[in-house]
């Protein structure tokens, strides 16, 4: 079967930094696809290659067969992508804008479908308010419709509900789980792990350029099956330093083996007189997996 | 081959149209009256002093085909520009670079909503300096045929010069430091005949003088040089620049990073 995206070898150069350094990745249809990394990893560079927006260095990409460079016409026809940062025009309503977008894609009387999104969006009641009078959260919502609404199979969402409200941030996720049900492909990067964790099936983790993760989301987390363990302490002995994913003042995310690992830190805390002001352990998760890939990935 | 224009390229020219038209107040009626300022103004101070066309036409009359022509550039240019520029600026360009939209599609959809613009502007200052200065227009397609090409000129210049500008001040620059002297020392003002023979023979270097003079030549059947030469010079720099743009536009010129 065509994959919905393929990356291959793909490499991108910003003067002294190396964007992405040979990617290969791909999407096959219908996957509900995580792309995560820390800022700077590469994603955007990545998703902009993708949807014609950057030039890669070398390497091709292609949506469903078609070539991001020779083949554009189809490949953009294929791709939706909501783009992280929150861009409007402020000449127009937001109506207009659903359709002048729709125009851009060469479909005329794109009336029903873009009811049918403003309804999904719950921007019914501001279709004739100019973009300029929505809050961030509306503004964002109409991002993610102005990438719907040419019927893409294929859609990436580049940190979608960055500024939108819990509330919001729930039916935005179940319109999009409903698309994906519905047989589109979805890609998304996000900064939210919890997101990522109940969305995606499959994810890749992208650091400094290079993919440094990529597998199903059960894989990840049962690669990962250690101890985390939460530690209040005004010291860490200095040979446990090294076990740090995470540290904030007095407060230590750990990453222990196991029970027998946990033993020898208290017996260490104890030997050297610290007390512990509050313990936790906690079940791997996403966030979890994804400190200690990145900081096994130096 | 010859690239053909896809279906989207007509929305992106109407979306060019409603931007302008929802600012008709400041894009079409303030450069009408400025228009008129300069015509009242002018005629006032220079019609007794100044002689065109060895005083075959009025001053106030010579000066009527001139600023409509300079009307129809000026905005012409902003109007591509501008659109650009802020599309860049505020990141909204990312809509139309998403869709399957080809060079040719952007260049065309860009050009003719400058050239509507420019064309707007141009009849509403001809409709009204002629009730100040009532002129004929001896031969009509010739002054169509120099404001079709004049405005797709300077709406591909202004569409170069949103491209290459990364700030309002760029933009300010190449407007004011290229289109304006262009258009001021092109003819709109004077004669060409009336200037010392060194700047004459500069003023032949600049292609909005052409423009200015074709346009003109289809008012009174008068003109500094002969009109089908004009003729040959416009449609040759259009070609040339819109070459240029062309390929801008293939590579991505500070559009596609």
């Amino acid at each position: 079967m065509t994959p919905a995206v393929e990356i291959v070898r793909v490499a991108r150069r910003f003067g002294n930094v190396q964007a992405l350094a040979g990617v290969d990745l791909a999407v096959e249809p219908g996957e509900f696809f995580g792309l995560l990394g820390p800022n700077g990893a590469g994603k955007t560079t990545l998703i902009s290659i993708l949807a014609g927006l950057t030039r890669a260095d070398s390497g091709e990409a292609r949506v469903l067969g078609h070539d991001v460079v020779t083949d554009y016409r189809n490949a953009r026809r294929l791709l939706g992508v909501v783009p992280q940062e929150l861009v409007f025009d402020p000449f127009f309503t937001v109506r207009e804008t659903l359709a002048i977008q729709a125009g851009y894609f060469g479909l005329r009387d794109s009336g029903d479908w873009i009811d049918e999104l403003l309804h999904h969006l719950d921007l019914t009641a501001k279709a004739d308010a100019n973009m300029r009078a929505l809050s961030g959260g509306m503004k964002r919502r109409v991002l993610v419709g102005q990438a719907l609404v040419h019927k893409p199979p294929v859609i990436v969402l580049d940190e979608p509900t960055a500024g939108v409200d819990v509330e919001l941030r729930q039916s935005l996720w179940s319109f999009i789980r409903k698309l994906n049900q519905d047989g589109h492909t979805i890609i998304l990067t996000t900064h939210y792990l919890e997101e990522a964790e109940a969305l995606c099936g499959r994810i890749a983790m992208l650091k400094a350029g290079s993919v440094v993760a990529l597998d199903t989301k059960q894989n990840l987390l049962s690669s990962f099956a250690g101890l985390t363990v939460r530690l209040t302490a005004p010291t860490l002995p200095e040979d446990w330093r090294s076990r740090i994913l995470r540290e904030d003042d007095h407060s230590y995310l750990l990453s222990l083996r196991d029970y027998a690992e946990l033993e020898r830190l208290l017996a260490a805390l104890r030997a050297q007189g610290t007390a512990i002001e509050e313990l936790s352990l906690q079940e791997a998760d996403l966030e979890q997996v994804f400190l200690r890939i990145m900081a096994r990935a130096h | 081959m010859i690239p053909a224009l896809g279906s989207g390229w007509l929305t992106l020219l109407y979306k060019e149209l409603l931007r302008f038209w929802k600012v008709s107040f400041q894009t079409i009626l303030a450069p009408v009256l400025s228009a008129l300022l300069y015509l009242l103004i002018f005629s006032h101070v220079l019609e007794s002093h100044v002689s065109v066309f060895d005083g075959r036409v009025r001053y106030t009359a010579f000066l009527v085909p001139g600023l409509v022509m300079m009307s129809v550039l000026q905005n012409a240019f902003a109007n591509s520009s501008s659109s650009l520029i802020q599309s860049k600026i505020t990141g909204n360009l990312i809509f139309v670079l998403l869709p399957p939209l080809s060079p040719l599609d952007m260049y065309a959809a860009y050009v003719l909503g400058a050239m509507v613009r420019g064309l707007a502007v141009g009849a509403g200052v001809l409709a009204v300096t002629l009730w100040f200065a009532p002129i004929a227009l001896e031969h009509p397609l010739w002054a169509l045929a120099f404001a079709l090409l004049g405005s797709a000129i300077l709406g591909t210049l202004g569409l170069i010069a949103g491209m290459w500008a990364d700030k309002f001040d760029q933009l300010a620059a190449f407007q004011n430091f290229l289109i304006l002297p262009l258009t001021f020392l092109s003819g709109v003002f004077y004669s060409i005949h009336s200037l010392p023979p060194f700047w004459q023979a500069l003023s032949r270097f600049n292609p909005f003088f052409y423009m200015i003079d074709g346009f003109r030549y289809g008012f009174f059947g008068l003109s500094d040089i002969s009109p089908a030469s004009s003729l040959a010079v416009v449609a040759a720099f259009c070609v040339l620049l819109t070459a240029l743009t062309l390929a801008l536009l293939q590579r991505g010129y500070k559009l596609r990073h």
